[in-house]
């Protein structure tokens, strides 16, 4: 039990690259952290910063109130599961697990009761006398696990731990490792560039890009209240849209049509500072078959009608993907985002496509023009330039028509 | 089916080829001189004279400790300090790594013949020439680049993430040398051991440009010395012996290695 803080924690490489710039973070006690982001920003090399398998540049690392900068990684009390898993192929499944134990010098008796209970734990029983070759993907990561909880530490450390199991697999291992660290209660930092992973398993979740973290909060106001585009952009799926918008008459004009501008909003985008080019995001499920409407709800959005590209029915909602007319909305953020996804070598039309999510009873149909509609409290405004939400007041985004 | 066929035609064709002249050695060995060129290649008259004869002759016994000596010695100097060199090239970035890489590549490229005289004429003044080091210093020296080359192949095989592994575990640096690279990195030890071995007991070159005397002398050279019971003799009986009795320690070292060369022990290690 330990809490973690990394004060302006920076990491350069002898070649020059700075992965980690200047990073503040704290973690509390018994919390479970996620580090999220795309490839190569930083993630790991921060999380093996926090293990002592990396030296830190400069900046302070306090675990427990005390300065860890150069301690060993066996002297911090901290343990770790690698992506790879990193078992030892020469000792069996127990001989893994007591590994640690042995390092101790713990006696024979309690090594083999902490074995025995962990194994239990992680249904591992049966498998304790195999060889780690011998073992399927799923089976190979819980003794990953089960090396890191025998021994109790102060804090787990876990570097995209279930990223090489099948999509089903990773599905059951993401609920047991959240059960398990609510059951040990143990502060656990986990690294992860699966923004659904993020979503569901962390108390907080850190996004970062670059070498520089872009947003923290819990998985909710990462999500309600982006800081940025990179954040709105990186987390949710199917991801939010993305529409260029400029500023004219008091009212916002997009590819949809004119958007009502509150008084608020008004305010800010008057301001000497402000951008003229904005880049307008949404999210699918704020978006409505305008018969669906309520009459009451009506009033928070602005309808327009577009024709249906594709109709993809999940059942419990369709998502209805529409093309809009006046290109994608560009800038730096957006390019970013492209790249991880891989959307980088797609071709770029003036085209943009908007995807919705809207009611199972909706009677879309591909091809057919539709009436749609829009919450306008859900919508925000994202300067280009430097990717800021606009519409963020107080650390809360408001939408856009509000007063 | 045909494919199979002439696969099964090449493999005997090549098995054949290897084989002949070393069972014709030996079929040579346990002939008599009477019958020595009667063309047979299974002896009509079989006789271990030719063994006693070598194990008589004082000459024979003593190249063969000095070979065993020599050979051991330098297998294992060049194995340890193959392995430090081996792991610092595959794990650590080191300022002159290339340098070292590539001065190792210089070496095993060198042409020996061309060393010869000037080694002659450096251990003549040092007073090495015709002793153990003599012989050890220039086959450590050749065959420490074959080392390095294939242990640093070995060792990029382990995976780093071991390592640390093993140091979030708890263990130092050297205890994670020794409880987890080490195991790892035994069969390309092993392997790379017999290669050395075999290096250093085959060399001829060296052997008898740089000793004299029975002092020193290594098998294969003191085969290049027999002569028969007789100065008049035909020594190829014995010759025969010793060739086949200086294959054996060979076999020996390769069987007793071959159970620690288990391949693929590192499977299972990360999801590959
Ligand atoms: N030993 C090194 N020397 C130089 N640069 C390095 C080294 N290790 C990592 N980097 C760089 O540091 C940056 C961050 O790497 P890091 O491994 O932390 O990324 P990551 O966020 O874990 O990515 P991924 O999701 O792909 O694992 C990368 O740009 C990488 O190229
Ligand atoms: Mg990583």
């Amino acid at each position: 039990m330990a809490d973690i803080v990394l004060d302006k924690v920076t990491k350069s490489y002898p070649d020059g690259t700075t992965a980690v710039h200047g990073i503040d973070l704290e973690i509390a006690d018994g919390e479970f952290v996620i580090l999220v982001g795309p490839s190569g920003c930083g993630k790991s090399t921060t999380l093996n910063m926090i293990a002592g398998l990396e030296d830190i540049t400069s900046g302070e690392l306090r675990i427990d109130g005390e300065r860890v900068n150069d301690k060993a990684p066996k002297d911090r009390d901290i343990a770790m599961v690698f992506q790879s898993y990193a078992l030892y192929p020469n000792m069996t499944v127990g001989e893994n697990m007591a590994f640690p134990l042995k390092l101790a010098k713990l006696p024979k008796a309690e090594i083999d009761k902490k074995v025995n209970d962990a194994a239990k734990v992680l249904d591992l029983t049966d498998y304790l006398d195999r060889r780690p070759a011998n073992l399927s993907g799923g089976q190979r990561q819980r003794v990953a696990m089960g090396r890191a909880i025998v021994r109790s530490p102060k804090v787990f450390l876990m570097d995209e731990p279930l990223s090489n199991l099948d999509a089903k697999l990773r599905v059951q291992m993401r609920t047991q490792v959240s059960r398990l660290q609510k059951q040990l209660n143990t502060t656990t930092v986990y690294v992860t560039h699966d923004q659904t992973e993020a979503m569901t398993l962390g108390d907080r979740v850190v996004v970062m890009r670059g070498g520089r973290i872009q947003q923290v909060g819990d998985p909710q106001t990462l999500y309600d209240h982006p800081n940025n585009l990179f954040v709105a952009g990186f987390i949710g799926s199917p991801s939010m849209n993305f529409l260029p918008a400029t500023v004219a008459e008091g009212k916002l004009r997009t590819a949809l049509g004119d958007l009502p501008l509150g008084e608020r909003m008004q305010r800010v985008l008057a301001a000497g500072d402000a951008p003229r080019e904005l880049v307008l995001g949404i999210r699918p499920e704020h978006f409505e078959d305008a018969a669906l409407v309520e009459d009451r709800q009506r009033s928070h959005g602005y309808e327009f009608t577009a024709p249906v590209d594709l109709v993809e029915s999940m059942g419990s909602d369709k998502y209805v993907y529409f093309n809009v007319e006046g290109g994608a909305a560009t800038s730096a953020d957006l390019a970013d985002l492209a790249a991880d996804a891989g959307g980088a070598d797609l071709p770029s039309s003036d085209q943009a496509s908007l995807v919705t999510r809207l009611s199972a009873e909706s009677r879309v149909r591909d091809g057919a023009s539709t009436k749609v509609w829009m919450n306008l409290d859900k919508i925000h405004l994202f300067d280009p330039k430097d990717g800021r939400n606009v519409t963020l007041h107080e650390g809360r985004a408001a939408g856009v028509a509000a007063s | 089916m045909n494919t199979k066929l002439r696969w099964g035609l090449l493999d005997a064709v090549v098995v054949v080829f290897a084989l002949v002249p070393v069972l014709w050695v030996m079929s040579l060995s346990f002939k008599t001189a009477a019958t020595l060129t009667d063309g047979n290649f299974i002896p009509r008259d079989w006789t271990l004279d030719n063994y006693k004869l070598i194990f008589q002759t004082d000459q024979f016994v003593r190249a063969l400790i000095n070979s065993i000596g020599i050979a051991l010695i330098s297998t294992v100097i060049a194995v340890v300090l193959g392995t430090m060199a081996a792991y610092a090239i595959s794990r650590l970035d080191f300022p002159g790594k290339s340098l070292l890489v590539g001065v190792s590549l210089l070496i095993a490229m060198f042409p020996q013949v061309s060393l010869v005289s000037p080694l002659f004429n450096i251990e003549r003044q040092t007073g090495l020439f015709d002793t153990w080091p003599g012989l050890i210093l220039p086959y450590i020296t050749f065959a420490l680049p074959l080392a390095i080359y294939t242990l640093s192949a070995f060792f990029k095989q382990i995976p780093w993430d071991l390592e640390k592994a093993a140091k979030m575990d708890g263990a130092t640096q050297g205890e994670a040398f020794r409880k987890v690279i080490a195991p790892l990195a035994a069969p390309g030890v092993f392997t790379t051991a017999i290669l050395v071995f075999i290096f250093c007991w085959n060399d001829f070159l060296f052997a008898i440009s740089l000793t004299s005397t029975e002092q020193s002398r290594t098998v294969p050279v003191a085969l290049s010395f027999f002569t028969g019971a007789s100065q008049f003799e035909d020594p190829t009986g014995a010759i025969s012996a010793a060739a086949v009795v200086i294959t054996i320690p060979i076999i020996l070292f390769v069987l007793f290695f071959q159970k620690r060369i288990v391949a693929g022990l590192t499977s299972g290690a990360v999801k590959g």
